[in-house]
């Protein structure tokens, strides 16, 4: 048996293979504007016996006959995390256009979920622009950030056009970048631990999407939350992988 | 996908349309058409004059440019929308009004209120908020009599005893037919799709003989009821049943319910105005005592997220999800709507915490730019389901 589990979001695509035992392979390409031309190539001409497509592309991916199934992303997320982790309870994830959290139950499925609003506030879409507004690559922001050595500056705004123009002038008016980089954090995760606080939070707690690369964000949200955050060894692949693993039940 | 029979509702959804053309007949006629706009209104006394009693058009798709020069743009879509209709003059029903009752039902409409009346003169009730003080439905009782008052001299008829109670005896009708109508849906599987609801709930009081649409309504039940013998069904014994409860909604607000439908789920049954909301609060027509006091403690009964605290929506939200096998409960706020907003709280511990059921709470408005964030929130509610 061979699966797949296609991952179509904002930002990236993910593609995990799964042969009812391992993961033979995990791919991350960005999404750019053709996600078809994109996926077909990441799959790389390669034939499965069953895909299931997840994240904001999944219908377009059975639409378009790339998959032959499709599950949201809270459910591939909380069984990709199960999987990984069984003693999994709560999972987080910042992903490029939303983040949410996930209150898994034993077997691995959902027992109930959190969504941000509809706009960019509190995602790696967020964070990449305010990137962008410090002149710093999305890698190094975290950094960055931590070498402000907790002391930060407080942004009034989570909107990301609001806050852009509120960072360009907290630069123009002298204001340390490493500070302004560490209240850009500390923003996203007062918002994200007041999502996590409204569904309940529960250890094992798993930080999975992307932003989960970033340490600042990690360590800033481990203090707020006051408990130890899991990060999966690939974090921005936990639904594609949860994907794959779907098909794979299926098939059986 | 759910197989949706709306052939059997044509009838039904074009009452609104066809009372359009049939009021300003009435009116050369002669007759005097009263609108208003909320549940609370006591229609009865309009009634009893031999008025034509209306709702009000208070829901049609973004934008509402002009509702936007003279309202805050973050106010709840359906102020915006009835105040868009109104200056406009695109509500044939507003156009036709000769007068025009509403209420101090939330903070919003009553100011939109102000400033609509330099269109039309509007009977604004003072509505109380704590529904369980006596002084709550003393003072409702007041603004009742005040209301009859102000019709009476519109009308230049007094309005009796007797009058009062024949028109409460046909809101009593109306209120029983389309019970019994909603009811058909404790049948599981159901035999009301979630798309049917909205026709109900978006016709409720648009007759303007109200007999002849308690007629309809029963003649559609008996069909439908002849039909479910032949097999007639909507989904099947798996489809998950959803209750929608909280802000208003009408016809064209089928985002949800299509969402929901279209992802296997079923909405069957509502707790919103013009659906089940306040079709318990009804009269004892052999009460005797005086009907002005009898309307007062009906009215202050409904239980819109104004009343605070709220315990009759809660109360009436746990005997529908029992009556109709409901297996999972969305809650619908319009953006803007601070009560049933926070209210939600409420119906989360009620479903989530004593009810063990799984709850969605969406935030949106009447524009379809979310509908794929939506998407994704109900397609995962109805995973859990």
């Amino acid at each position: 048996m061979l699966t797949a589990g296609l991952d179509i979001g904002s930002r990236t695509i993910g593609l995990v293979e799964w042969d009812g035992e391992r993961f033979l392979r995990e791919d991350i390409m960005f999404t750019g504007i053709d996600p078809v031309v994109n996926s077909q190539q990441l799959m790389n001409g390669h034939t499965y016996d069953r895909i299931v497509a997840t994240g904001y592309g999944r219908h377009l991916a059975t639409k378009r006959n790339l998959a032959d199934e499709v599950i949201t992303e809270i459910k591939a997320y909380a069984l990709g995390a199960h999987h990984l982790y069984p003693d999994v309870r709560t999972v987080l994830d910042i992903g490029g256009q939303d983040s949410k959290v996930i209150l898994v139950k034993q077997g691995g499925g959902v027992a109930g979920f959190e969504m941000n609003d509809r706009c960019a506030a509190g995602t790696g879409r967020f964070l990449e622009n305010m990137a962008l507004a410090l002149g710093l690559g999305i890698k190094e922001l975290g950094e960055h950030a931590m070498i402000s050595a907790g002391k930060t500056v407080r942004l009034s705004s989570m909107c990301t056009v609001f806050a852009e123009s509120e960072v360009v002038s907290l630069i123009g008016r002298g204001e340390d970048s490493h500070r302004v980089a560490l209240g850009i954090h500390q923003a996203i995760v007062d918002r994200v631990s007041a999502m996590v606080r409204r569904v309940g939070q529960q250890p094992r707690f798993v930080f999975a999407g992307g932003v989960a690369y970033n340490p600042c964000m990690r360590q800033l949200l481990a203090k707020e939350l006051g408990i130890p955050l899991t990060v999966p060894e690939n974090p921005q692949t936990v639904g594609a992988l949860g994907a794959a693993l779907y098909a794979g039940q299926r098939i059986n | 996908m759910v197989e949706v029979q709306t052939e059997l509702f044509s009838a039904l959804a074009e009452t609104r349309n066809e009372n359009a053309g049939a009021i300003i007949t009435a009116k050369e006629e002669g007759k005097k058409v009263i609108g208003h706009y909320c549940a609370y209104s006591p229609v009865e006394l309009a009634l009893a004059t031999g008025a034509i009693a209306v709702p009000l058009c208070g829901n049609k798709k973004e934008p509402f440019l002009a509702a936007d020069n003279d309202l805050p743009h973050n106010l709840c879509p359906v102020i915006r929308s009835s105040y868009d209709f109104a200056v406009t003059d695109t509500c044939p029903f507003f156009h036709a009004s000769d007068m025009i009752i509403a209420e101090t039902t939330c903070d919003g409409k009553k100011i939109m209120y102000e400033i609509l009346q330099r269109i039309k003169p509007i009977h604004v009730m003072n509505l109380p908020q704590i529904p369980d003080l006596p002084m709550s439905i003393t003072l409702w009782e007041s603004e009742v009599r005040r209301l009859k008052t102000a019709i009476e001299k519109e009308m230049g008829i007094e309005i009796t005893d007797e009058a009062l109670r024949k028109a409460i005896h046909v809101t009593n009708e109306e209120a029983r037919a389309r019970k019994a109508l909603f009811d058909l849906n404790r049948n599981k599987p159901a035999l009301l799709s979630g798309k049917d609801l909205l026709v109900i709930v978006a016709q409720a009081g648009c007759s303007i003989d109200r007999m002849s649409g308690v007629a309809l309504i029963e003649r559609l039940t008996e069909e439908i009821k002849k039909r479910a013998r032949q097999g007639y069904r909507v989904g099947n014994e798996k489809t998950p049943r959803i209750l929608l409860t909280g802000t208003p909604l009408g016809e064209n607000d089928d985002k949800l319910v299509s969402l929901v439908e279209e992802y296997g789920g079923l909405v069957v049954a509502m707790e919103i105005c013009g659906g089940y909301k306040s079709l318990d609060v009804r009269i004892d027509e052999t009460d005797r005592r005086d009907p002005i006091r009898l309307l007062a403690e009906k009215q202050v009964g409904i239980p819109c997220s104004v009343m605070s605290p709220n315990k009759k929506r809660i109360q009436l939200l746990e005997r529908m999800i029992y009556d109709f096998d409901v297996d999972g409960v969305i809650d619908l706020t319009w953006h803007g709507c601070h009560t049933y907003n926070i209210e939600s709280y409420w119906v989360a511990d009620l479903v989530k915490n004593k009810l063990e059921k799984p709850f969605l709470h969406l935030a949106t408005d009447f524009s379809d730019a979310d509908r794929e964030t939506l998407r994704v929130r109900i397609e995962a509610f109805l995973e859990m389901v």
